[in-house]
């Protein structure tokens, strides 16, 4: 792909990425959200987290699989669509469910399970958010890739507060969707790393 | 010239004279909406097949609470309503294929005069009257609405119960044809309730027919439904085929899905969370914004009247 198509590309996908957010805020300011505007807004930022960690998760298997090699250069960027998204539902979280209460908050973060590994996961996004800037990667070397593999234990982590929520009214359709859509993307991460071990070992 | 009253003197006029705001504008929403299902020529499925008749009562003052009453368009649009879907807009959107007439409600068990009821027969048993509760779901939501409808001590005094009858249960249609969430394994169907008999024969404890001076929307659980304000909603069941009379406690929908989660009481009570969320305080649909925080939730939901029914039990052992 040519430069000025990447740069084209990563646009379009950042204004696709923002979209969600933009619905979210029209139909918020418009009473648009059906009875229970906050707990839409609660759920919607949560899906869309969810959402992006996946495909950010689903770009390399997709590289693998189709040789588009550029499409490495928009990981960043949805990987930070998955951060934004998941830092606006603690905050709505942090709104809506406990008006800022910090101390309430935190009650709620260790007495519950589901809200734990939810807390759990958006705090070890921190670390990879942070470290997104080129700067960051340089200084980082090779410890960045090390780092940067806990996403390899985060969306696991945000799939279980997911099906954990939805435990208690029996309605697991969705989080199994999610459980086994994760499970296939890091499949492959097993069967190439085995591959390359096989691979070394021949050589 | 004739001048009615009232028995207790003050002359309220019926619901259906004051049509509320909400209402109408409900109705205006539902024109629209009915307008672009025309368009649509008949894909979308419209729980508003058709205007509902009105069902006045004069209001008892004994039974209201001084919250303003949810907007009727939030009170039918935001359902728990397995049987038409999980989603709280699938029963709005798909209770329309419920058939509430013709309906019977069969009377089984411990009582001297088991029968069948038609609904039609129902409704006249005892006077209607209006009450207004308040709503509150196990989720931490709440809502005010003005149900139409007579204490069920009133059904239970006709069927007179024999002296092996301790609890009430209440069991939901669960017709493939008419509820297309049935085929979800999420609950075991049909959706069954129960009380103890003191708490069935609890006069806040309400047989409804109606909602805001007319008759119950499908997904608000038509043709006739409990209403238990004291405990979280999912125990107030809906569209009644039959209410049996039993010596032991019948198992409950909720609680066989989730017996930590759901007990068979579930009286509201802000002392005994939920495992996953906090019972203290609740949202109020429909009130403030953003910058509103949640309501405290209120002992038996505001509902101190029902306390004795409780004397020396252990509330947070029986949830």
């Amino acid at each position: 792909m040519q430069p000025r198509q990447l740069a084209w590309t990563k646009r379009a996908v950042f204004l696709l990425g923002l979209l969600p957010f933009v619905r979210l805020f029209v139909l918020g300011a418009t009473e648009g959200l059906g009875a229970n505007p906050l707990e839409a807004i609660t759920h919607g930022t949560g899906s869309w987290a969810l959402y992006f960690l996946c495909i950010t998760l689903a770009v390399t298997p997709l590289r693998r699989l189709t040789g588009w090699n550029w499409l490495i250069r928009l990981r960043r960027m949805l990987g930070l669509y998955a951060f934004f998204y998941a830092s606006l539902h603690f905050i709505a979280f942090l709104w809506f469910d406990h008006f800022f209460d910090l101390e309430a908050m935190w009650r709620d973060v260790r007495k519950r399970p589901f809200i734990t590994v939810g807390f759990l996961a958006f705090v070890l996004l921190l670390p990879l958010a942070a470290t997104s800037t080129d700067a960051a990667v340089r200084r980082l070397g090779r410890r960045w890739q090390r780092l940067h593999r806990a996403i390899y234990l985060i969306v696991p982590l945000a799939v279980l507060h997911f099906w954990w929520m939805k435990a208690g009214k029996n309605d697991l359709g969705e989080p199994l969707l999610f459980a086994v859509i994760v499970a296939v993307l890091l499949l492959t991460r097993v069967i190439a790393w085995r591959r390359r071990v096989r691979a070394g070992a021949a050589a | 010239m004739l001048i009615k009253r009232s028995p207790n003197g003050i002359d309220l006029p019926f619901p259906s004279e004051i049509t509320p705001r909400a209402v109408y504008e409900g109705r205006r929403a539902f024109l629209k909406q009915a307008a672009a299902g025309l368009v649509l020529a008949g894909t979308g499925e419209l729980a508003f097949a058709a205007e509902r008749p009105k069902l006045g009562a004069k209001r008892n003052s004994a039974y209201v609470v001084p919250d303003k009453p949810t907007d009727f368009e939030d009170a039918t649009t935001y359902n728990n309503f397995y049987e038409f879907g999980t989603g709280k807009g699938d029963p709005a959107r798909r209770a329309g294929s419920l058939r509430a007439r013709p309906w019977a409600v069969a009377i089984e068990g411990e009582v001297a005069k088991p029968r069948t009821i038609d609904v039609e027969a129902l409704l006249k048993l005892a006077p209607l009257e209006e009450r207004i509760y308040r709503l509150r779901c196990v989720e931490g939501w709440s809502m005010v609405i003005p149900w139409t409808g007579y204490s069920l001590s009133n059904l239970i005094r006709a069927v007179e119960p024999n002296g092996h009858a301790r609890f009430v249960e209440f069991v939901t249609l669960a017709d493939p044809d008419q509820m297309p969430g049935l085929g979800s394994r999420v609950l075991q169907w049909p959706y069954t309730e129960g009380l103890r008999l003191d708490e069935a024969n609890h006069p806040l404890t309400l047989l409804a027919f109606g909602m805001y001076g007319e008759v119950l929307p499908n997904q608000n659980g038509a043709p006739v439904r409990i209403v238990v304000p004291w405990k979280y909603g999912f125990k107030s069941a809906k569209s009644i085929v039959r209410i049996r009379f039993r010596r032991d406690q019948p198992r409950t929908s909720w609680n066989l899905v989730a017996p930590d989660e759901y007990g068979f009481y579930s009286n509201v009570n802000p002392e005994v969370d939920h495992p996953r969320w906090s019972q203290a305080t609740e949202r109020r649909i429909g009130e403030g914004g953003f910058f509103t925080p949640k309501r405290k939730t209120l002992m038996f939901n505001g509902y101190n009247q029902v306390a004795s029914l409780y004397t020396g039990m252990d509330l947070k052992r029986y949830y």
